[in-house]
């Protein structure tokens, strides 16, 4: 049996604080990704029809297969979480190699994105090609769009780091079914990642587009 | 040396033992070394201003040297000496003593952030030797994004960097108290520092993150030329007002709200009696902690937001006012009947009710639509936020540390010396500041580096009480510094207080308790009713 760490009494309140510490750190994600969001709330409303024209620039087709891709991710990383409860340790381990091979997918996809986008000049202060009226406007747009996707693709890079991490631990044979606090809060925190995108997908890929 | 004389000091005396701690005290005194370095160099940018301003020519400095020396006061002072003032040495001392733990939740994460705070601080000293900044610590768009040709983004990542020193603070904090209560120590006994550290950990946690994303946001538009904050590409610089403030108001409460923790637990002791009204002090400081997240627009009535969200924005900062007065009321009806002692940090306690209540009334003025609309921008405000954030949360952090340390450093300091700065710096404070008051209410603007003749009488006298007011401040370096060799051993409970803290040795043993404490009473269990 490990022992608990330095301040802790017993593992149960070790783990009560890992838990604890994740959902208050994802209590600040959100309100990081609360100013982008916000931010877009205010420019949509001042220029509605540049964020139409711009949201007419992303790819909705690949917009839905990087969401498909992460959906699936978030649910092998729950069923990795329910392997291990039920003491299958090597299976856990598989399915979040898959997960994070699922993040390497998305970045991949994401990343083809971004180069059409800079291809076709659409990224405002280092390619942006676009003219006419509504181009300045426009432009709002896409740098929330990039600043958004940017920072979401950064935490899914991290997501990936510490899945690949767990995975080892999972091979390794560190997790009992009641003991597995860092699959528990790392897995909480790829749901974050996920549920973030489930934002960004109608915003910036949907909503006006018609 | 002997068993009984082993201490958390004791514990290994080379710098690295001391840079790779991961005891909540030895990363407290780091904290205030550092902090300590940094009240200074924004001391010194204050005195320079106090000295630009004794006449009213502008001869000392010219304007944008006068801009830079603001800014970097302000940023300084905010960021690098006044959030984490209490909350990051008394309260990273004090909170796992006083709830009986042997640690914060995350140790190494409590090391973790005192690196990210000399990261972000090297990266403030980095833009000054390069020149400063001179956006005032505000940063207000488009001046900082188009305008200035400062070292803006350097500044704003020195700030983007402390923030998440911060952050990772306030997280450590509310899962420490959460899971690391001893047996018996229920939420409704915790003494109120701890109350008031919880407090400011919701308000750190959620609030810091707005600033960082928003400071990025200015950095990218400042390097790529983009302008979600720029009018003319159809941006919003009033956004950025409302981002902004929407951090930087609640950082008043961050502030502040560790001052009434310290003050509540100096009153009680020098008083020996318990807290009047316990739990409203509780329920005050949670209100202050939600209500401050929600008055950020009285700072934007003249920027241009709607009238209505003005009026709302004022309501709400009346409303604020309320669980602040219950909390200046419920001190002094403390005092009734007490056996009082007017110790050093007694007289600071009593310096930072004062103080608070000036400030906090006066803050009342600014919240009424049509009075701020005459007084704000002019040394009005200057003086309301000196108020508070020098006269409450400097007088209560200075009080703080005179009061546990002896359980610091197990030594004495010199009463005499330390009444003496006490009472030195609420005169000298109140020289400084309360000119201010006249001076803006007779309309002289900040942010000048000259004024009309006709101010120059109330800008001597707050210079003047600028070199007292400085005098105090290097005192107790002088006198505490000297009582850790000098000092008369304290003993573990050197004023006959309650609380855990002085429980144990002073200083305390590395793991805080020799065996776990249990509590079976309510907190400032003082022999008087």
């Amino acid at each position: 049996m490990p022992e608990p760490a330095s301040p802790f009494d017993d593992l149960a309140q070790q783990h009560e604080a890992a838990q604890l510490g994740m959902w208050a750190f994802l209590a600040t994600e959100i309100l990081f990704f609360g100013v982008l969001f916000t931010g877009y709330t205010v420019m949509r409303l001042l220029w509605p029809d540049a964020f139409v024209a711009g949201s007419r620039h992303t790819d909705l087709p690949l917009g839905a297969i990087e969401t498909g891709v992460l959906l699936t991710s978030s649910f092998t990383a729950a069923w990795a979480l329910q392997a291990v409860k039920r003491s299958r340790p090597r299976e856990a381990g598989w399915l979040l190699l898959f997960t994070a091979t699922m993040g390497v997918a998305f970045l991949g996809i994401h990343g083809a994105e971004y180069r059409h986008d800079y291809l076709s000049g659409v990224i405002p202060g280092i390619r942006y090609d676009e003219v006419g009226d509504n181009a300045p406007r426009e432009a709002l747009f896409f740098v929330l769009y990039y600043v958004t996707t940017g920072f979401h693709a950064l935490h899914v890079l991290i997501g990936v780091v510490l899945l690949c991490i767990l995975a080892r631990l999972a091979f390794r044979g560190d997790f009992l079914p009641e003991n597995h606090a860092p699959l528990e809060v790392g897995t909480l925190y790829w749901h974050l990642v996920d549920i973030v995108w489930i934002f960004v997908f109608p915003l910036y890929y949907q909503v006006g587009r018609a | 040396m002997h068993r009984a004389e082993s201490s958390y000091l004791t514990e290994g005396s080379t710098l690295a033992s001391w840079l790779t701690t991961h005891d909540h005290k030895r990363i407290a005194i780091l904290y205030a070394v550092a902090i300590t370095f940094f009240f200074f160099l924004g001391g010194i940018a204050a005195a320079l201003i106090r000295l630009e301003l004794a006449t009213p020519h502008g001869d000392l400095m010219s304007a944008d040297t006068y801009n830079k020396t603001f800014t970097f006061h302000g940023v300084v002072m905010v960021w690098f000496f006044l959030i984490p003032s209490i909350p990051n040495t008394l309260g990273n001392f004090l909170l796992p003593l006083m709830i009986g733990a042997r640690d914060v939740a995350f140790p190494r994460l409590n090391l973790f952030s005192w690196y990210l705070y000399l990261l972000g601080g090297l990266f403030t000293v980095t833009c000054l030797l390069l020149g400063g900044v001179d956006t005032g610590w505000t940063f207000y768009t488009p001046f900082s994004t188009l305008f200035s040709n400062t070292h803006v983004v350097l500044a704003v990542v020195g700030v983007f960097i402390v923030g998440f020193s911060s952050i990772l603070t306030g997280l450590n904090f509310i899962v420490t108290i959460h899971t690391l209560r001893t047996e018996g120590m229920t939420w409704l006994r915790l003494p109120l520092f701890v109350w008031s550290m919880y407090g400011v950990s919701l308000v750190m946690m959620l609030a810091t993150p707005v600033l960082a994303m928003t400071l990025s946001l200015l950095a990218i538009e400042r390097l790529t030329g983009v302008g979600i904050f720029d009018p003319s590409l159809g941006g919003d610089p009033l956004l950025f007002q409302h981002f902004f403030w929407f951090y930087s108001h609640p950082a008043v409460y961050i502030m502040v709200l560790p001052s009434m923790g310290v003050v509540s637990e100096l009153i009680t002791a020098s008083v020996r009696r318990k807290i009047f009204g316990y739990r409203f002090m509780v329920y005050s400081i949670i209100g202050i902690a939600v209500v401050g997240f929600l008055v950020w627009g009285h700072h934007m009535f003249v920027a241009g937001q709607s009238m209505y969200a003005s009026i709302v924005f004022s309501i709400l900062s009346f409303i604020i006012a309320v669980p602040s007065a219950i909390k200046v009321f419920n001190w002094t009806a403390t005092l009734y009947k007490g056996d009082i002692t007017f110790g050093a940090p007694m007289i600071y306690a009593l310096g930072f009710v004062g103080l608070f209540m000036l400030g906090g009334l006066t803050g009342l003025f600014l919240a009424a639509t049509a009075l701020d609309v005459n007084l704000t921008d002019t040394y009005f405000v200057v003086a309301h936020f000196h108020y508070i954030m020098v006269g409450g949360a400097v007088m209560a952090y200075l009080g703080g540390i005179h009061f546990w340390w002896p359980k610091i450093t197990g030594r004495l300091y010199s009463e005499g010396w330390a009444r003496f700065a006490a009472i030195l710096m609420f005169l000298g404070f109140n020289l400084t500041f309360f000119p201010q008051f006249l001076a803006g209410a007779e309309g002289m603007p900040r942010r000048y580096y000259r004024y009309p003749d006709e101010y120059a009488l109330l800008n001597v006298l707050s210079s003047a009480g600028a070199v007292l007011l400085a005098a105090s401040y290097l005192l107790p370096v002088g006198y505490l510094l000297w009582s850790m060799r000098f000092g008369e051993r304290a003993g573990p409970d050197p004023w006959g207080a309650k609380g855990l803290e002085w429980e144990t040795a002073s200083p305390p043993p590395s793991h805080n308790f020799e065996r776990p404490p249990v509590v079976t009473d309510g907190p400032y269990a003082y022999v008087h009713p």
